[in-house]
């Protein structure tokens, strides 16, 4: 596997061809504070958190690192003036926006911001929503169905369901819910059904132990894009021989 | 209100069955009806292929689209620079003021929708409206309650 | 009937073409209709027809000549008079006087400082200081008629090209000339075709960008309508230099008229084999699109242009690779803007050592500026880069309406920024503009009066580019609703000390941390602001004055007893019947009613009304 060579911080890492700034330095125990990245989603380069300034070819520069690629012999400092000024406006914004979000004041106070000084989002208004789009984009891409995007823009921008109804692909399984990195999206497992986006779901009853343990829709997709047996998902995985 | 949805098939025939010919589907489909009636929107996005939400976000995101009915007389205020500088604000406060809606609202009785567009590129005649696809320049907030008063007289 | 070559093509549109040396041309782009072309072509047409007189003289209509101001105008050739402001009415009289070969002396233009009457477009001061490469074809084109453009030698630079030249060679040529992005970016032309050459994926693009969102710029409107052939031929030598097969032109929504034009000279292009398959015989192949956009500022930058095109919405992506190495659909795409791909047949036509001569040794050619606002000639105008931005406001523009006192001069757009009077000597070029914190952008230039406040454009640009940003990134969404927020509490008089350290903290963060360029530029107009006219906010927070007479909460009408004569015409318009008085006695307005419409001033014959 072919590797990469680069300077985090005055420290010498190496990391695969191919991977991002940020990745690389993961893997090499730095941390890049980020909250629109997750590992196993499409980066999307919104909170600007993850910022870090480098210097390639002589040139210096502030560049995204969950999506600017790893290259040999480039220099990266992860907290540098510059760099720290973006990501405490950042967070300062996005504490007005969610004030009443715990996660959005840890990484406030991480990146050295105790309050901010613009008006707070009234408690009417506040989703705990970030925009982050982890949900969007792992229905997308994760799951495969598409069930909810972003409409508007600016602003006004939101995470919905297409004409703010019940949406019709979702299949429940709740991978929005777990992606989202304030818990603002959640979803109730009610006995033989889950609530989530408004929509009850059936949920499945194990053959063996009875547990409702996920719902049908998930299992039916899961099953077709599989190409599986019909009787496959009767029994749940923990009681699967 | 039912829609025509054979109406919708001939737009749609217009163009390749494929994403990237949604936009162009959209307008027409705006053209037409004078909003996105959202059985035309389902038909649409089934038929070319785009998830349902994000027909929804390209619908929302762009200004040339619109979910509810627009009323059968369009005025549209130009925002521009030019315009501003030369007292456009005062044209939306006018309409306000004469019709009771502001930008991107319609009356209740269906007559009248008020628009702001960022620049016509007509600055010499700033302030320009549009009332139903004629251009008025050098209008002033009496000028506009003439016009919107001449048209309902 | 597909032609093998551009003699042939001139034969087949030109034999037998007799064109009357009398014409009465109309300036036709959306300006001129939207003030009556319209009526005034079919009105001198219907006198010509009726009379029989269709081969002693001839209407044409051609594309918008820039001279905005004095719409609907027309041209009368061969003298050269102009007459401005023409109504359906003077049709007879123009063409009776033009078979006799005499002018309309009421009909001249009339300077509005001077009041002196111009007989000649040539010697009109706006006209006489231009250098009209581009626009000036608008004056003889017909805009559906490709023989005019074929005429006039269109078309030449794609057979040399296809014939004489290889795409390397296209490529060194655009190179030398120092052609920069017309668009705004000002990015070397030659430079990004190369690379979209060199890069690796098939197939490649070329796509036209007439999505032209700032406010107050409409030049790429003008070259589409009235010359949407010289567009097009730069694309389909573009593409030929890149190695590209299909190309795409966006147009923005607002611009029907547009998008008809160059609709139908792709048609026309497409019978006559100038697009499609075997150009020329050459064995290129080209086939061109309009995609209509969907009414976005944002999709004016090409990552969310190439979003739009995909069938998505306008959101941007990092371009930490360039859209000429990944663009539409990943593929290697080449975007340049309708003025920028217009200058491409006069480059091949007259050879870069030509076009090096004009400009500065930084922005060679000429740039095509919408100067609009509180201008006297308000109109398009192609000046040489290099040219002052004095001359352009007083020469050309003829100064400020009213003789009010020049404030400051935005340019590039809500990306751009104020420049001050006392900078009115810089010359105009895309690093002198960078320089002093603005940027030339995509030619816009509105001229501001001592009765704009600098506060209210802050707020204003703010205010549009909130409702334009896409919303992906924190910064750019939060950042500009928070200082929207700020410039409108400031604009109410409802101001703090701490507001502009913390308006500029913003700035800051969007220029270094937002995605794309409409965040990281959205600061230049507050910073701006800022730098040359600090005083005028000071004064909305500190003093709850605005300098300027602008801002509502800020203000109060009252009429001067001195001046007011009493003769009730301000009663009269007052919607909010805020004014009292006696015939022929002082009126008074009621600062508790008045809603500052501002009718009674627009009315007043006295100047009694004023604002304080």
């Amino acid at each position: 596997m072919e590797t990469v060579e680069l300077t985090i911080d005055g420290k010498k890492v190496t990391a695969p061809k191919g991977s991002t700034i940020l990745e690389a330095a993961r893997k090499n125990g730095i941390d890049i504070p980020a909250l629109c990245y997750h590992e196993g989603i499409s980066p999307y380069g919104a909170c600007r958190l993850c910022m870090v300034e480098i210097n390639e070819g002589g040139r210096d520069r502030l560049v995204a690192s969950c999506i600017y690629e790893a290259k040999d012999g480039i220099e990266v400092r992860t907290s540098t003036e510059r760099v720290n000024r973006v990501r405490r406006m950042a967070m300062e914004l996005l504490l007005a926006r969610c004030p009443r979000s715990e996660v959005i004041r840890q990484m406030a106070a991480k990146v050295g911001v105790e309050r901010t000084r613009f008006p707070e989002r009234p408690p009417e208004e506040d989703d705990n929503c970030i925009l982050c789009g982890l949900c969007v984009r792992a229905c997308r891409e994760v799951v495969g169905v598409s069930a909810i995007g972003f409409a508007y823009r600016g602003s006004k921008r939101e995470v919905a369901t297409p004409f703010h109804e019940s949406p019709e692909l979702c299949i429940g399984c709740g991978t929005c819910a777990y992606v989202c990195p304030t818990g603002c999206i959640t979803f109730e497992d009610k006995g033989n059904v889950r609530i989530i986006w408004g929509r009850e779901f059936e949920m499945q009853k194990c053959k063996v132990c009875g547990r409702y343990f996920a719902p049908v829709a998930q299992l039916e997709y899961i099953r077709k894009k599989a190409g599986l047996p019909e009787d496959f998902f009767d029994v749940c995985p923990d009681c699967r021989p | 209100m039912k829609v025509d949805l054979k109406k919708v098939e001939e737009i749609l025939s217009r163009y390749d069955q494929a994403e990237h010919s949604l936009i162009a589907v959209l307008q027409d489909l705006q053209k037409e009806f004078n909003y996105l009636p959202e059985e035309a929107l389902k038909l649409v996005s089934d038929r070319l292929g785009v998830p349902y939400s994000q027909t929804y976000h390209v619908v929302t995101f762009y200004k040339a689209f619109s979910l509810k009915p627009r009323g059968r007389n369009i005025l549209t205020i130009c925002m521009g620079t030019a315009c501003h500088v030369r007292g456009a604000p005062k044209l939306v406060e006018e309409a306000k003021r004469v019709l009771g809606i502001g930008p991107g609202e319609t009356t209740p009785d269906l007559e009248y929708t008020v628009e702001t567009v960022n620049c016509l590129g007509c600055c010499a005649l700033g302030p320009v409206v549009v009332l139903n696809e004629r251009y008025h320049g050098g209008m002033t907030p009496r000028k506009l309650s003439s016009l919107l008063q001449g048209k309902e007289g | 009937m597909k032609v093998r070559s551009i003699e042939e093509l001139r034969e087949e549109l030109l034999k037998g073409r007799q064109e009357p040396e009398r014409q009465i041309v109309v300036s036709g782009g959306t300006c001129g209709y939207a003030r009556g072309a319209g009526e005034i072509l079919s009105a001198l047409r219907e006198v010509v027809s009726s009379r029989g007189l269709g081969n002693q003289l001839m209407v044409k209509e051609t594309g918008c000549h820039g001279f905005c101001e004095v719409e609907p105008f027309s041209v009368v050739r061969p003298w050269g008079y102009l007459y401005q402001r023409v109504r359906p009415e003077d049709a007879p009289e123009i063409v009776e006087a033009t078979l006799e070969g005499r002018p309309i002396e009421r009909l001249f233009f009339c300077d509005p400082v001077t009041k002196e009457r111009i007989p000649k477009a040539e010697d009109i001061p706006f006209f006489r200081r231009q250098n009209r490469l581009l626009l000036g074809d608008n004056e003889r084109i017909s805009p559906e008629d490709i023989g005019d453009y074929v005429a006039l030698g269109g078309y030449r630079a794609l057979e040399k090209v296809l014939r004489e030249m290889s795409p390397e060679e296209v490529i060194e040529e655009v190179k030398r000339s120092g052609l920069r992005g017309r668009g705004g970016g000002g990015f070397p032309t030659g430079r990004k075709w190369e690379s979209c050459r060199r890069a690796e994926g098939e197939p490649k693009y070329v796509i036209c960008n007439a999505d032209e969102g700032d406010p107050g710029a409409y030049m790429d409107r003008s070259l589409l309508e009235g010359n949407p052939h010289s567009v097009l031929e730069g694309m389909i030598i573009g593409a030929y230099a890149i190695g590209a097969h299909e190309g795409f032109v966006y147009v923005r929504n607002e611009y029907p008229l547009a998008v008809k034009r160059i609709s139908t000279a792709i048609e026309q292009a497409e019978a006559y084999g100038l697009l499609g398959d075997d150009i020329l015989g050459s064995g290129f192949s080209f086939r061109v699109r309009v995609v209509r956009g969907g009414g976005a500022f944002v999709c004016g930058e090409s990552t969310a242009l190439m979003a739009s095109i995909e069938g998505k919405a306008g959101e941007p992506r990092a371009k930490y690779i360039h859209t000429v190495e990944s663009g539409i659909w990943g593929r290697p795409s080449n975007l340049n803007n309708v003025e920028t791909w217009a200058n491409v047949p006069l480059i091949i036509n007259r050879g870069a050592d030509w076009y090096r001569q004009i400009g500065t040794e930084g922005s060679k050619g000429t740039k095509i500026f919408s100067l609009v606002g509180k201008i006297n000639n308000t109109g398009l105008i192609e000046v040489p880069m290099g040219i002052t931005l004095r001359e352009i406001v007083y020469e050309i523009g003829g100064g400020i309406p009213g003789g009010k006192r020049f404030k400051a001069v935005q340019t590039g757009g809500p990306s751009g920024g104020c420049i001050p009077e006392e900078l009115l000597d810089l010359p105009v070029d895309f690093d002198e503009l960078t320089k002093v914190g603005s940027m030339m952008g995509s030619g816009g230039m509105i001229v501001m009066d001592e009765e704009t406040c600098m506060v209210d454009v802050a707020r204003y640009f703010v205010t549009f580019l909130e409702d334009e940003s896409c919303g992906k990134c924190v910064p750019c969404r939060e950042g500009l609703m928070q200082m929207r927020r700020i410039l409108e509490r400031i604009t109410r008089g409802e101001g703090r000390e701490e507001d502009i350290p913390l308006l500029e903290e913003i700035c800051e963060a969007m220029k270094d941390g937002s995605l794309c360029a409409l965040g990281r530029t959205a600061p230049n107009p507050v910073l701006t602001t800022l730098k040359y006219f600090r005083e005028e906010y000071e004064a909305h927070i500190r003093e709850k004055r605005c300098p300027a007479g602008v801002c509502r909460e800020l203000i109060t009408y009252y009429i001067d007893e001195e001046a007011c004569t009493g003769c009730g015409r301000c009663l009269k318009v007052c919607p909010a019947e805020a004014i009292t008085g006696q015939k022929k006695e002082p009126h008074r307005i009621d600062p508790e009613k008045c809603i500052k419409c501002g009718s009674c001033k627009e009315v007043c014959q006295f100047d009694a009304v004023k604002v304080k």
